[in-house]
């Protein structure tokens, strides 16, 4: 049945590339001034993807397109994930945005970036997977220079060149794999790839892996990920740092899902978690930009979400883990970044001081934020998390589930060392004349809502995340 | 029923927030209203509990994420109800000890009031990952409230607490994790996992989990050697932030041996008995002695706790010595190690608040520089000597009824225990010294002109006192509640 096209199943995408071209067009015949309707046409498309999302979610699990596309669980959630992580980009963004020369440009890179996401996260090919990754790279080279700053420049450029690294290498990946295969479908790869010789199979998956780590903002590929978040704008960084990742770490599960037994993937996935979280977190100490410290807090998530992606196949929860971790994740983390974006001023974590006491909602969405992160009950990262840990364990890996609460700990540090200053006296002065911005403000705010009601109502979306992958 | 007391705190801790113009004295009469319908609400809750019933009361349970078989369960026992209890009475107490707080009171009372949900959410909580969710928000609460009203260096105390208990409640939740996966059929369910003892014939991943989940209980007891976040906190912490901790915070950790340690892994419990005897004996001797050397009385009060705590774990670690075959003997020193958690709750809830008295008349806790308090303070001196009497275990006092089980318990199937008496005797000396040096001979220092306790303080130290002397000399209504849990616990352990 995979051999039809089958244009209605991929509704989702198709929402979200119309939305941008209309953007595109539309928005070179808008004033400077009325550019506010590139932005409805923007929030139109996400809300129409999102609604054909949850309807594609209701139907069955199937591949599209002579099985080069899978039309599952983990590509509806993906869908969903991407569609609620950017309509939150772009509420945040408005104050930012509103009467900016580039404001149709930014909804236009925004959705297209978000749909090259979608199609990573749904790709059941390795050429459709290359696709994706060029779709969701390259406008987001754009997205980082648009601040048109000396350090958004440097970002934009080291996002690109180290994009383009692994992007080759991807390609490379692929070949190998495509060479020792056959075939390019993950279908035609589980049945071959088991005879194909050892070295060459886990030189191809290696190499892809790199480029799925690059979108992903995981080790190896992590270097742009504190540059991007500190030198680009405030819409930029919340973005970058969410929405990649979601299609990155399910094409990932969806690869290894494909990959020999023969092999221990677990080792080599759980490898790069561990380099990740760790990393992450010894470099995120050492910040005092809070955009930057948030920026390293993400690489170190992604050593979280790669957990289920190490114990694929060996653990049931692997699969529904990973989507509950990245609903979590990308709700939780858009949030703290909405904070930021609400007081653009505030470079340093000291100047955060007062904040509590001068506008307590933004206080608190902080708190829930931040903690959220370090996944504290009954957030939905928790919910996340646990069910990571408690999968590594079930997979035979119970390491990794060491070494997931070691490196829990250890963050719980640098996130305190933001928040605290948050709930110190100020200097009531200052802090009345800093007004933050209303709508990355109420971004926050939702987002802090959205991660608490995530967590405690878990056993819904448990139900919803609860499927498996088709090939 | 069950849900309704725990959420009660939660939903006045909420309203107080939305009204940010609320007048402070408004604010804190909400909290001491409150507390007192949450005091009669367990009240109630005693009333109609029978201690006959087997199993659980008042129980509840809805599905919370049934992918991984956790559940939001409720229920109470004979374990719980002490303790459920003794977080209203301190937390009542607490309120009006805060009728003269001047530091932001209307959030401070919405800061204690969510701590409170935490407290009883984890002394009926019935799965693991309910009970970790209350753990953790317990700490989150409790770094807030050290933090924010606080005083010396608390932003640094507030920091090392979390960051010590939060590696605390993360290793157990990897034991919780342990005891998940061996299960079978996966669950997290309390009742499920005692039914089912899940890891009883591999003894290595046993004791591997019960390392985790011992190690994650010790740090919030907390014992030798986890204990060093506990003098700072306490220190730098304000006076009802102090009570809370040691009342009730510290008994998560003990709560969490008999509700979910000993029933769950009986078989490495008992090979680990000794060991976790020797720990307790330890802390017993240590913490009296280091309790002994300190010239500030919160740091020592605090160091008291551990030594208290430790009487818990020499019970019931105690209680894992099948082989002494006097299931009696081992009964009455978990009964007695119940008892002490409530004990010691309300006598040290009552000490720290009578040292938050100091510190706001003199701004010190230092013994030397106080002297012949007694004579501008006679009420403060009667209530300190009759928290320190309790304190040592004095006969008469809630202190000597637990103490008196635990030791008859351990030593009747452990005779070594009998070491831990001398934590006894410096205990008393400690506190004789202490009294002496502050309110004996020539008043001098910050006692001139000290004012003798004001009303709020007495009706909140008071009735804490009045407890324990209740206790003392009519200890059955408690020990009805608490001895048919015991006898079960021991069964478990000893099955």
């Amino acid at each position: 049945m995979g051999s039809e096209l089958q244009p209605a199943a991929m509704l989702p995408e198709i929402f979200l590339l119309f939305g941008a071209l209309v953007a595109l067009i539309g928005g070179s015949f808008l004033p400077r001034r009325k550019q506010w309707g590139s932005r409805l046409v923007a929030v139109a498309a996400l809300l129409g993807a999102g609604v054909a999302a949850v309807v594609a979610l209701a139907g069955p699990a199937r591949t599209v397109f002579d099985a080069t596309y899978a039309v599952d669980t983990a590509t509806g959630v993906a869908r969903l994930i991407v569609v609620v992580a950017t309509l939150l980009v772009v509420l945040l963004a408005v104050d930012e945005l509103a009467g900016d020369p580039r404001e149709s440009e930014t909804y236009v890179l925004l959705l297209l970036s978000a749909l090259g996401a979608v199609v990573m996260a749904g790709a059941s090919d390795l050429m459709l997977l290359i696709t994706g990754y060029l779709l969701a790279s390259i406008p987001l080279y754009g997205l980082v220079g648009l601040g048109r700053t000396a350090a958004a420049a440097e970002a934009a450029m080291k996002t690109y060149l180290l994009g383009a690294l692994l992007g080759i290498g991807l390609m490379t990946g692929v070949v190998v794999l495509y060479g020792v295969a056959g075939s390019t479908s993950y279908a035609d790869l589980a049945r071959s790839l088991p005879g194909a010789p050892t070295a060459a199979v886990i030189f191809g998956v290696v190499a892809v892996f790199g480029g799925l780590m690059f979108k992903a903002g995981g080790v190896p590929g992590h270097f742009w990920v504190p540059d991007a978040a500190e030198g680009a704008s405030s819409t930029a960084a919340a973005f970058l740092t969410t929405v990649p990742k979601v299609g990155a770490l399910v094409a990932a599960f969806r690869l290894v899902s494909v990959l020999p037994a023969s092999i221990d993937w677990t080792l080599l996935v759980g490898a790069l978690a561990t380099l990740s979280m760790t990393l992450g977190n010894l470099a995120a100490y050492a910040q005092d930009d809070p955009r930057r410290l948030l920026g390293w807090s993400t690489v170190s998530q992604v050593g979280y979400l790669l957990v289920p992606v190490a114990v694929v196949g060996a653990s049931d929860l692997a699969l529904p883990s990973l989507l509950v971790y990245l609903a979590g994740y990308a709700v939780t983390n858009v949030g703290a970044f909405a904070v930021v974006a609400a007081l653009p001023e505030r470079r340093s974590l000291a100047s955060y001081r007062g904040l509590a006491g001068a506008r307590p909602w933004l206080a608190v969405a902080l708190v829930v934020c931040l903690l959220g992160l370090v996944g504290t009950p009954p957030t939905a990262v928790f919910v996340g998390k646990l069910t990571t840990v408690t999968a590594a364990w079930d997979g035979g890996a119970a390491w990794l589930a060491v070494v997931v609460v070691v490196n829990s700990v250890a963050s719980l540090f640098y996130y305190l060392r933001w928040v605290a200053p948050a709930f110190r006296p100020g200097d009531p002065a200052e802090s009345a004349a800093a007004v933050p911005r209303p709508w990355a403000m109420r971004a926050a705010v939702v987002a802090g809502a959205g991660s608490l009601g995530v967590g405690l109502a878990a056993g819904v979306l448990w139900g919803v995340v609860s499927g498996s992958l088709v090939t | 029923m069950l849900s309704l007391l725990v959420s009660f705190p939660l939903v006045v801790a909420l309203g107080l927030l939305a009204v940010p113009r609320l007048p402070d004295p408004t604010a804190r009469w909400v909290w001491v209203v409150s507390e007192a319908v949450v005091v009669l609400a367990v009240a109630g809750l005693w009333a109609a509990y029978d201690p006959d019933t087997s199993g659980l009361a008042f129980e509840e349970q809805v599905p919370w994420i049934p992918g991984i078989g956790s559940s939001y369960h409720l229920g109470v026992d004979g374990l719980s109800l002490p303790l459920l209890a003794l977080t209203a009475v301190i937390f009542a107490a607490g309120a009006v000890y805060a009728l003269r707080e001047q530091q932001r009171p209307r959030v401070h009372a919405a800061l204690f009031l969510f701590l409170q949900t935490t407290c009883l959410g984890l002394f009926v909580a019935q799965d693991l990952i309910v009970f970790f969710v209350f753990f953790d928000l317990s700490i989150v609460a409790m770094y807030f409230a050290i933090a924010g009203w606080g005083h010396g260096d608390a932003a640094r105390s507030a920091l090392k607490f979390f960051l010590y208990t939060f590696l605390g409640s993360l290793v157990l939740l990897l034991g919780f994790i342990g005891l998940y996966v061996a299960a079978d059929p996966h669950t997290f369910d309390m009742v499920e996992l005692s039914a089912a003892t899940p890891l009883a014939d591999r003894p290595v991943a046993g004791g591997l989990v019960l390392t985790a989940i011992l190690v994650g209980l010790a740090v919030k007891t907390p014992t030798v050697p986890f204990h060093t976040w506990l003098p700072p906190a306490h220190t730098d912490a304000s006076a009802v932030g102090s009570a809370v901790l040691a009342a009730v915070l510290l008994k998560m950790g003990t709560y969490g041996f008999v509700r979910i340690a000993m029933p769950m892994l009986p078989e490495a419990w008992r090979a680990f008995a000794w060991a976790i005897i020797a720990v307790g004996v330890v802390s017993v001797v240590y913490g009296a002695l280091v309790a002994l050397a300190q010239t500030d009385v919160k740091r020592m009060i605090a160091y008291t706790s551990v030594n208290h705590m430790g009487y818990v774990v020499v019970a019931v670690g105690a209680a894992g010595l099948v082989a002494a075959d006097d299931p009696q003997a081992r009964a009455v020193a978990v009964s007695g190690a119940i008892t002490q958690m409530v004990s010691h709750g309300l006598i040290t809830g009552a000490l720290f608040l009578l040292a938050g008295v100091l510190y706001d008349r003199a701004g010190s806790y230092d013994l030397a520089s106080f002297g012949g308090l007694a004579a501008p303070a006679p009420q403060l001196a009667t209530a300190f000597a009759l928290g320190a009497f309790a304190s040592l275990g004095l006969p008469g006092f809630s202190g000597f009824i637990a103490e008196f089980q635990v030791f008859t318990g351990s030593i009747a199937v452990a005779p070594i225990t009998a070491v831990a008496l001398v934590g006894i005797l410096v205990t008393a000396a400690l506190f004789l010294n202490a009294f002496q040096r502050l309110f004996t001979g020539p008043t001098q220092g910050h006692s001139t002109g000290f004012t003798d306790l004001r009303r709020s303080e007495l009706w909140s130290v008071g009735p804490l006192l009045a407890l324990t002397i209740a206790i003392g000399l009519l200890p059955r209504p408690l020990l009805e509640v608490v001895e048919p849990a015991a006898r079960t616990v021991v069964e478990l352990v000893g099955r």
